[in-house]
């Protein structure tokens, strides 16, 4: 195997105790920062998604000086705004039987029984507060005539907890955090840096101290410095060239936190989105996502007859294969996401695939608009049908949409602790950017959930106990840690800029994500994993040598930021493609082929796998070593699996 | 620039009912100023109450313009590189020329006090009878045709005008928004038409 | 098919800019529009040119990065469309497309066809929000919010921030924008303590950033991708205008 043997992880810093008062009790043992002291403390976040925006708003509010930064030109832009389903909080506002307990059951077992017992009760404890205070700051929710909120059920949960803003649940709780960073901005508590990119961690005498930035519009490489620094960087998708995420969405920060010491948790754990609308051709930039949501009232089918051409409109009733309701009798079209995925692509494998391709399955909505009515189905899911319809061309009220599976979130992340902090003292890690809390499969509309329940509730409390040792010493410019990661930033952008290869950035990068999808995608096998780790390094030692990137760092150069990032998904998907061949169980949204129970299956190892498993970075070409940190369950038997 | 529009604009309103006292005859047509004259004689003395609303029309013109010009400025200043290429009309026709109406309408203005408050230019001249000297001025195509441009550029300043004082204002919304345009084109068709009825009528000759 | 694209070149901010012709052949009517400058940046890569500039992010419609003037319109033909949604089956075989960068003081040129869009975050600041420090909601539902009134602040609220209606402004003004979160917030219940003084502010930070002011032109409305309704300035208008009557607030 190409890892070596670490020494397991002790220490969570979680508590012990009955579940329901962890999280009390946590804080009530988390020392306080004096407030006079908080204004000489300084705090970096990096990133203004939910998770970010959220930190640095509410940081802000608390009378910390916050330096934030993010890539684009404004955070209100950040990759949070496309999330469209909606969020889970436990209110029973519908009094179905829902309960914070039942949240966290959901969770657990939702995340196939890969993640911690005391984060998840935590996140499904706060979800309730996030509510609150999303209506509080203005969040236009849905809402039913008798003017309080509506909620739906959504992928994979049998009760009505999901909050919704139309399609744009995502875009409206991140304007929510971005209005309240606005405000801390207008403050003077906040200092914004848009258009600037992280692209390395400052670790000096042992506590994580800054960041080195580059300006995207100078070309300026800065060494900011503060007292802690919080990565809210988001999710890797983007390692598979193709995914739902934002072209510029990269790993680069948490890559570079990882060589700095900081462990990485579950890479393999990558989440592929049953509803996308499928590739139309070589030239495709991006896969776009459609709510789950439509699988509430849309039918998913194929031909029964493989290579059946004729249009979905001439195959009648009894030629169509509702595979999911077939096969999973009681959850239907609503099983989770990576059931579905997986469900589609097997039947897509078997020839019955529909489009461009053979690369897609039918989402067919006929039934509900003879149910309901045009408008009815028009008012639920209007602003999706109109987006199918601009990038496919096709109106789905009269012919079914195509859609199939496409990478859209990361399990895996930087490994923290019930603090949100990593292995490095003083980097905290939120978001998407975390491994914490959806363990080896993500339930839908629970990212939001846990983007702003650290944003807002944990990481501002948490953090305290760290800086409540603050202010450290400040840290001289000359100090050799900084000198050090200035020159290898500038290093390295002057690297890229002199291979003057014949090779586009992204041909690199399509060669990568086509690799990656192919062999650690929705599903891997000791043969593919393997070919994938003798490809990447040769495919990455081929960047450096025949990679062209135009123009020169000292000012707006978009191929030259595209080209560091490649050179990261690089390094990442390497360790991807490790820890997936060294789980050699199926969980969530790791599928390893030579696990399956008879009728095909993900079949789980409790006995051998029930652990995190964290790498660390031991350099370049020399291979990574696994912490493993054991998971118990007290409240939540693990069980297989069914959704039958 | 919504209140002076607005009170311009009730002065056209009040000009054009007056104008179409031509088709009652010379008689109703003269008397029109003298009683203008007349109003709160007791109070203003003669003439007082033209006097106060010529000096309150001449403010709401100058502040009119002055806001005009401040716009114009501030458009120039907002975008200070040009589009290279730009298709030209996508909004309104009359919101498009708001600008260049105005300058046509005041240079016209001009024209029309020299000519019929001051009878400088008129073929006539006779300040006691503006019946003989509207008469005389519309029975050449020339001066009818001017005054046409004119009226009909004042319709679409009209049209732009109200709807816009009236978002300006506030008074718009979702629901009232139709109804605020229609009555914005219904209030401008109506002033060119009035004030078109005179030169008309003098034209084909039911006014002699 | 294949496309002449007529595109504004211009190297950094202090430079002097042009409209470059670039041929581009094997145009798929599936392609998005930026999907299309893609490739043609790939082959002026390897052509040893510098690719085109452009900003973009999600590439599906929502976080309001990308935009650009085609041919005189911004974000392109299609209405309630932005930039990386419009796809190349809209236009024809032979077609000159002009591509230019949004055009206004308040938002300069960085590169070829990116801005700097700084100043709408500088209209959020001084307002545009709802004081609510974290922790200190109530429960959600103590406020009950008529549907009308939620769905309206909805759709105020669908706004992106791309800068659409600047560009399209024959004055170069941002009212749209600004009367936007305006109305998004100010029709809410929980806006109402801050309606009026957040109406001024933003209105003063506008004008103090050099957008033009509004003469309802209705040009930006078309050009909105989320067709965000006029009459949010005619809202923004009324709050502003209370509170000039009243006096209640003056700006900041």
């Amino acid at each position: 195997m190409r890892y070596v043997e670490g020494a397991p992880i002790a220490d969570t810093a979680a508590p012990g105790g009955p579940i329901e008062t962890r999280w009390d009790r946590h804080r009530f043992g988390t020392r306080l920062v004096n407030p006079a002291n908080k204004r000489k403390l300084t705090v970096i976040v990096v990133g203004t998604g939910l998770a970010g925006g959220a930190a640095a708003a509410t940081l802000g509010e608390l009378g910390y000086n916050v330096l934030s930064f993010c890539y684009q030109d404004s955070p209100r832009r950040a990759h949070s705004i496309a999330a469209q389903g909606g969020i889970n909080a436990a209110k029973n506002y519908r009094n179905d039987g829902d309960s914070v307990h039942r949240l966290f059951y959901d969770t657990v077992k939702g995340g196939d029984f890969r993640s911690r017992e005391s984060n998840v009760y935590r996140l499904a404890q706060i979800s309730v507060e996030i509510i609150d205070q999303c209506v509080a700051q203005g969040v236009p929710f849905a809402r039913e005539y008798g003017g309080l909120l509506d909620t739906r059920s959504f992928g994979g949960a049998q009760v009505s907890r999901t909050f919704y803003a139309r399609g744009q649940t995502g875009q409206q709780l991140l304007l929510g955090a971005y209005q309240a960073l606005a405000r801390q901005v207008n403050a003077g508590r906040v200092k914004m840096h848009p258009r600037t990119e992280m692209l390395d961690l400052v670790v000096a005498d042992g506590r994580a101290r800054g960041i080195v930035a580059r300006d995207l519009v100078t070309g300026e490489v800065t060494t900011h410095l503060a007292d802690a620094v919080v990565l809210a960087t988001g999710g890797y998708g983007n390692v598979f060239y193709l995914s739902t995420n934002a072209k510029g969405c990269n790993a680069t920060a948490i890559w570079r936190a990882h060589r700095r010491g900081a462990l990485l948790a579950n890479p393999c754990y990558t989440q592929i989105h049953p509803t996308c609308i499928p590739v139309s051709g070589d030239h495709q930039s991006k896969l776009t996502l459609m709510s789950e949501s439509l699988r509430n009232d849309g039918r998913v089918w194929v031909p029964v007859r493989a290579g059946d051409t004729r249009p979905a409109n001439q195959i009648p009733e009894s030629e169509r294969d509702y595979y999911l309701e077939r096969i999973y009798p009681s959850f239907g079209n609503l099983v989770p996401r990576d059931i579905a995925s997986r469900a589609a692509k097997n039947v897509c494998d078997s020839g019955h695939g529909v489009g461009p391709g053979g690369l897609g399955v039918y989402l067919d909505f006929a039934d509900a608009i003879r149910r309901l009515g045009k408008p009815a189905v028009e008012a639920k899911y209007g602003n999706l049908f109109e987006m199918y319809q601009r990038i496919t061309g096709e109106d789905p009220y009269e012919v079914p949409m195509r859609i199939y599976p496409a990478v859209h979130y990361t399990m895996g992340g930087l490994w923290v602790d019930y603090d949100l902090q990593s292995t490095i003292p003083g980097l905290f890690v939120v978001g998407e950017a975390n491994f914490s809390d959806h363990g080896a499969n993500r339930l839908g509309a629970s990212a939001l959930m846990q983007g702003l329940a650290d944003g807002y509730f944990v990481l501002p409390n948490t953090i305290g106990g760290y800086l409540a040792d603050g202010p450290f010493d400040p840290v001289p410019a000359d100090h050799p840690a900084v000198t050090e990661a200035e020159t290898g930033v500038r290093d390295r952008v002057a690297r890229l800029l002199a291979v003057n290869g014949d090779r586009t950035v992204d041909s690199f990068h399509r060669e990568l994500g086509r690799l990656m999808w192919d062999h650690c995608g929705m599903e891997r096998s000791e043969e593919g994993l393997r070919k994938a780790l003798e490809r990447i390094p040769e495919l990455r030692q081929e960047f450096w040598e025949r990679v062209r990137v135009p123009g020169d760092g000292e000012g707006l150069n978009q191929a030259l930021e595209k080209a560091g990032r490649v050179a990261d998904f690089f390094e990442l998907a390497e360790l991807m493609c490790v820890d997936a061949l060294h789980r050699t169980e199926s969980c969530g949204g790791h599928f390893r082929a030579e696990s399956q129970t008879p009728d095909g299956e993900a079949l789980r190892d409790d006995e051998r796998f029930s652990y995190v498993a964290a790498w660390e970075y031991a350099g370049a070409d020399e291979p990574p070593v696994l912490h493993r940190e054991a998971l118990d369950f007290e409240y939540v038997t693990p069980s297989q699996r069914s959704y039958k | 620039m919504a209140v002076t529009g607005g009170a311009m604009f009730l002065f056209v309103i009040g000009h054009m009912a007056g104008n179409l006292k031509v088709l009652f005859g010379p008689e109703a047509f003269n008397e029109h100023p003298k009683w203008l004259r007349s109003i709160g004689e007791g109070l203003l003395g003669h003439g007082g109450f033209v006097w106060i609303a010529r000096v309150g029309l001449l403010l709401s013109l100058v502040l009119h313009m002055t806001a005009a010009i401040q716009l114009a400025r501030r458009a120039r200043t907002a975008r200070p590189a040009r589009y290279q290429h730009r298709r030209p009309v996508q909004g309104s026709y009359a919101a498009r020329t708001m600008r260049w109406g105005g300058v046509i309408i005041a240079l016209f203005l001009v024209y029309h006090l020299m000519d019929l408050t001051a009878g400088w230019l008129n073929p006539v001249g006779d300040l006691e009878n503006p019946y003989g000297n509207v008469t005389a001025d519309f029975r050449h195509w020339y001066v009818s045709l001017t005054y046409a441009v004119a009226i009909v550029t004042l319709g679409f300043h009209i049209r732009h005008g109200v709807w816009s004082a009236l978002q300006t204002l506030g008074a718009s919304n979702g629901a009232r928004q139709r109804v605020l345009r229609g009555v914005a084109l219904g209030v401008a068709v109506a002033i060119c038409a009035g004030f078109l009825a005179v030169p008309f009528s003098v034209l084909t000759g039911l006014v002699k | 098919m294949r496309l002449t694209l007529r595109v504004w070149r211009q190297a950094g901010p202090d430079e002097d800019g042009r409209l470059v012709d670039y041929a581009v052949d094997d145009v798929s009517p599936d392609m998005s529009f930026l999907e299309m400058l893609d490739v043609l940046n790939e082959r002026l890569v390897l052509d040893g040119e510098e690719p085109i500039a452009f900003d973009h992010d999600c590439r599906e419609g929502i976080c309001g990065m990308c935009g650009m003037m085609i041919n005189g319109v911004a974000h392109g033909p299609e209405r309630a469309t932005t930039t990386c949604q419009l796809h190349m089956r809209h236009f024809s075989d032979g077609d000159v497309v002009v591509i230019e960068p949004w055009r206004a003081r308040a938002f300069p040129v960085i590169r070829d066809l990116v801005v700097d869009r700084g100043a709408f975050d500088r209209i959020i600041e001084a307002g545009g929000y709802i004081t609510a420090p974290t922790g200190s909601a109530p429960d959600a539902h103590a406020i009950p919010i008529p549907k009308p009134d939620a769905d309206k602040a909805f759709e105020a609220a669908a706004c992106i921030g791309c800068g659409a209606c600047v560009a399209a402004c024959p004055n170069g003004s941002g009212m749209l924008f600004t009367a936007a979160k305006a109305t998004h917030l100010g029709l809410l219940p929980q806006g109402q303590p801050e309606r009026h003084s957040r109406a001024v502010d933003m209105l003063a930070t506008h004008d103090a950033l050099d957008f033009g002011g509004c003469t309802n032109a209705g040009e930006c409305a078309p050009a909105c991708p989320k067709g965000i309704p006029l009459e949010s300035i005619a809202r923004l208008n009324r709050d502003v205008l209370r509170a000039t009557v009243s006096g209640a607030h003056k700006p900041r």
